[in-house]
């Protein structure tokens, strides 16, 4: 038996984006003790990348706004298949946990009065988010991080876990690699809490960084949790797309929050031309109601362009199909317009979108308080994750948890913008204060050496072999799912697309690695193949079965909802003998309470 | 297709030497988009540090062609593409491996500066009011995406070594962030005196220069702190030396 380098913790957490240090915040004021396992360094996390806001009802812009309004938003946002106690808490708790961020020194923009600033997205009713220019996230994560750095959390940086551990049924610890030296670590925790984001490297256009690997949906199922509605991945209506180097690049939603428009290359709003029907009432009649909408008229109903991400993603792409798109495959996002509204648009725009603008000016030489930006959808956001408890966010696991990205249920189908910032904190803080319970009610579980031995001694394997380079192998893997899981779904491509794992999975087993242990990249990238192609194979089997389109999943073949699909989510599983289930699992019962808010918000 | 040499430091903390390399260039490509398809498909192990490509994150600071940079903000049809382009590891921190440094000095520092502490909150609900124009000057420290170049070009780390006396730009800009909070009631001036080293800036103003997030880094963050450290300790002596001496 070898000898790792061992750390003990009552709760562990893997990830340190937004929930994964809020639930360290969190666990650690309760007096447990807590360590955090991050892949990258400290405070670099996805959660930077995160523009528009966070969702949260506190009525400072409009007072019409509550609890009742953000829950009935989220739900009718993800087509009813949300976990209607997520939501729930969701849309109370999200105020708090806003506010007590202030408490820990984030600066929020002002309104007037003195208060937190909330603007317009999507799918919202009433300006609903609390942001810092377009920078929101970051002043989330540095908030966070500065906070949590003064009470006492051991922060294992670019350390990536391997295999998460049991003892018999419940979590025991995690086997991980710290990068600089490819030394093991072996960690030994009461309980642990999943928050490594989502899946998004699974794809070529992405906003995702090469840490979105899927690490926690995969070390979860492995572990014997379930998955649930991976078949809904959300692919954000404006990526950069224009020049290559920058394709899949973010946009903020936040654009058209402040009057932006989408045009196609004949110069016409399309947007217009196509609303659901569940949101004629909520939608604007006019472009001129639009416009006052966007500049804080109670009066006015939302412009089509705040429709939520799914619908604004196909309706870019039906243009774009039918030959109405921007040179480079997408359309055109227009700011630049409200100069004829605004007499100082050029500063306005820059005092709002402060990173847009210079995102676009220096990566691609475009004014945009001028000129027109090019735009097309980039896969975003997983909707799916692993399956939790509403409260306590433990899943099947005893003592495993998850939260933010990489859990499921708040969002359904499709996700609001604006929602997932306040899901991290609102789930992360949840998370860290079960987790600590948990660990504070059972004693220290035992670790299974031979376990562990055996992960120490495949994931060394790649150094041995002269096989394929593991580069090209997510870069198949990518190209596969972007054509045939992508935005627009088929039966036999996503049947192509399965055989295509399948033969992906065999040339994974045979990846070699070049160089030794040490801070390198290519046996990362050979050791997050495993968890890319489970998450792949998961989203495929679920989008082959949910014969139907609903929310961010569309399929080409059967392209209307249907009722009957509506009343199950679509749940993952390892079967005994490794194989991978989809099964249906009947919608959780919705309390009389809720069903009645949904009714009077309709 | 176009192609451009780039020379690129690989080593570890024992050695090291620039090692050509040669990639295809298209259109509106950054450093960091040549560093990833070398690293996919002509070195596989070549360690470099990256999250988010957007200038958001701060993880890939680097030299390019000796000036502190991010390659993922760094357009190649800004550098002379007929000369070999050199990436190289930011200078003041020890070398991990190629282009990926030890920056973990950074995070015990911050560490060691006084948390922000609120005064009571101003309205029965626990929350406070504050104006816009009181914010914004904290805003423009609060983008600071902590990408280290600053603290890579200051001299008194890069050539004087003085990591132990002072805590560097970032970390002024950081005390600054605090100390101007509307809300905070916490006192760092004489930490920012004495194990802070702020004395040592001698306001050359490199940092201000190579900041990403355009932070206006000396001007309005390091010298307001001088003032309010000289007003503190300097003045009041300076008055009773004065009385001393009549």
């Amino acid at each position: 038996m070898a000898e790792y380098q061992t750390f003990e913790h009552d709760v562990l957490i893997i990830g340190a984006g937004g929930a994964g240090l809020r639930a360290a915040v969190e666990a650690s004021a309760s007096g447990v003790k807590v360590g955090v396992i991050t892949k990258s360094l400290l405070g670099k996390a996805h959660t930077v990348m995160a523009e528009g806001g966070v969702a949260a009802a506190m009525g400072n812009v409009d007072d019409r706004d509550n609890w009742h309004v953000h829950f009935s938003d989220t739900m009718r946002g993800g087509q009813y298949l949300n976990n209607p106690r997520m939501a729930e808490l969701h849309a109370k708790e999200a105020p708090d946990r806003v506010r007590e961020l202030e408490a820990w020194g984030a600066v929020f923009d002002r309104t007037p009065d003195g208060r937190i600033l909330q603007r317009n997205f999507g799918g919202h009713k009433y300006p609903r988010l609390a942001h810092v220019g377009d920078r929101t996230g970051l002043e989330m994560i540095r908030t966070l991080q500065d906070h949590g750095i003064h009470q006492g959390i051991d922060v294992h940086m670019e350390c990536t876990v391997v295999t998460l551990l049991k003892s018999g049924d419940r979590i025991a610890g995690a086997f991980c690699y710290e990068r600089e030296r490819g030394r093991y670590k072996l960690f030994r925790a009461k309980a642990i809490v999943l928050a490594t984001g989502g899946i998004g490297r699974a794809f070529t256009i992405t906003s995702n960084s090469w840490e979105y690997t899927g690490d926690g949906h995969s070390l979860a199922y492995h572990a014997g949790a379930t998955l649930m509605d991976m078949e809904f991945v959300q692919f954000h209506p404006t990526g950069m797309i224009w020049p290559p180097s920058v394709r899949g690049l973010l946009v903020t939603e936040g654009v058209r929050g402040e009057g932006g428009i989408l045009v196609n290359n004949q110069g016409k709003r399309f947007m217009f031309d196509d609303i659901p029907a569940n949101y004629k009432n909520q939608t604007a009649d006019t472009p001129e109601e639009g416009w006052r909408y966007t500049q804080g008229d109670k009066n006015s109903r939302r412009p089509p362009e705040l429709l939520t991400r799914d619908h604004v993603a196909r309706c870019i792409m039906r243009e774009v199909r039918e030959g109405r798109g921007s040179p480079h495959g997408g359309v055109f996002l227009d700011i630049a317009w409200i100069k004829e509204k605004l007499p100082n648009a050029a500063e306005h725009i820059k005092k709002k979108l402060p990173s847009m603008y210079h995102q676009f000016k220096q990566l691609g030489d475009i004014d945009i308080t001028t000129e027109r930006m090019e735009i097309g959808p980039t896969t975003h956001y997983m909707m799916g994750g692993v399956r939790v408890d509403g409260d306590t966010q433990m899943s099947d696991v005893p003592g495993l948890f998850a939260a933010g990205e990489c859990g499921a249920g708040l969002h359904g189908a499709n996700r609001l913008g604006g929602n997932s910032l306040s899901d991290l904190l609102v789930f992360g803080k949840r998370a860290g204060e079960y987790a600590a319970k948990f660990a504070k009610s059972n004693s220290a579980a035992n670790i299974d050496m031979a376990q562990v031995d055996a992960a120490a001694k495949e994931a060394l394997e790649p150094f041995a072999r002269t096989g394929e380079n593991p580069y090209q192998i997510q870069h198949d893997l990518q190209e596969m799912m972007q054509d045939k899981v992508g935005i627009v779904r088929l039966e036999n491509e996503m049947e192509e697309a399965l055989d295509g794992i399948m033969k992906l999975r065999e040339r994974a087993k045979h990846v070699s690695v070049t160089g030794n242990r040490e801070y390198n990249p290519g046996w990362h990238t050979a050791l997050d193949l495993n968890n890319l192609l489970t998450v792949s194979e998961a989203v495929t089997r679920a989008a082959l079965l949910r014969k139907e389109s609903r929310g961010a999943h569309f399929r080409d073949d059967y392209p209307l909802k249907d009722e009957q699909f509506g009343t199950f989510n679509l749940i993952v599983r390892q079967g005994k003998n490794g194989e991978m289930n989809v099964t249906r699992e009947a919608l959780p019962p919705m309390a009389d309470e809720l069903k009645k808010i949904i009714e009077e918000m309709k | 297709m176009a192609t451009a040499t780039f020379k690129i430091w690989r080593g570890d903390r024992t050695a090291g030497h620039f090692t050509d390399y040669t990639a295809d260039i298209s259109d509106g490509m950054v450093v960091l988009d040549a560093i990833h398809a070398i690293q996919a498909s002509q070195a596989n192990d070549l360690a470099v540090r990256w999250n988010c490509k957007a200038g958001k994150c701060g993880s890939c600071s680097a030299e390019i062609n000796g000036m502190p940079k991010l390659m993922c903000m760094t357009r190649l049809n800004t550098l002379p593409l007929d000369q070999p382009i050199t990436v190289q590891p930011m200078k003041t921190f020890p070398l991990i491996k190629d282009l990926v440094t030890d920056v973990s000095w950074n995070f015990e520092v911050k560490k060691k500066i006084k948390k922000f502490k609120p005064r009571k909150p101003d309205a029965p609900d626990g929350t406070w009011r504050m104006d816009q124009s009181d914010v914004d000057r904290v805003q423009e420290f609060r983008k600071c995406i902590e990408c280290f170049l600053c603290q890579d070009v200051c001299h008194v780390l890069r050539d004087h070594h003085m990591h132990a006396e002072f805590i560097g730009p970032r970390f002024l800009v950081y005390a600054a962030a605090l100390e101007m909070h509307p809300l905070d009631t916490e006192d760092r001036l004489e930490d920012l005196r004495k194990t802070d080293g702020i004395g040592l800036c001698n306001i050359t103003k490199c940092c201000t220069k190579v900041c990403p997030e355009s932070i206006t880094i000396t001007d309005n963050a390091i010298i307001p702190l001088k003032e309010r450290v000289v007003d503190r300790f300097f003045d009041p002596l300076g008055r009773l030396f004065r009385v001393f001496s009549k």
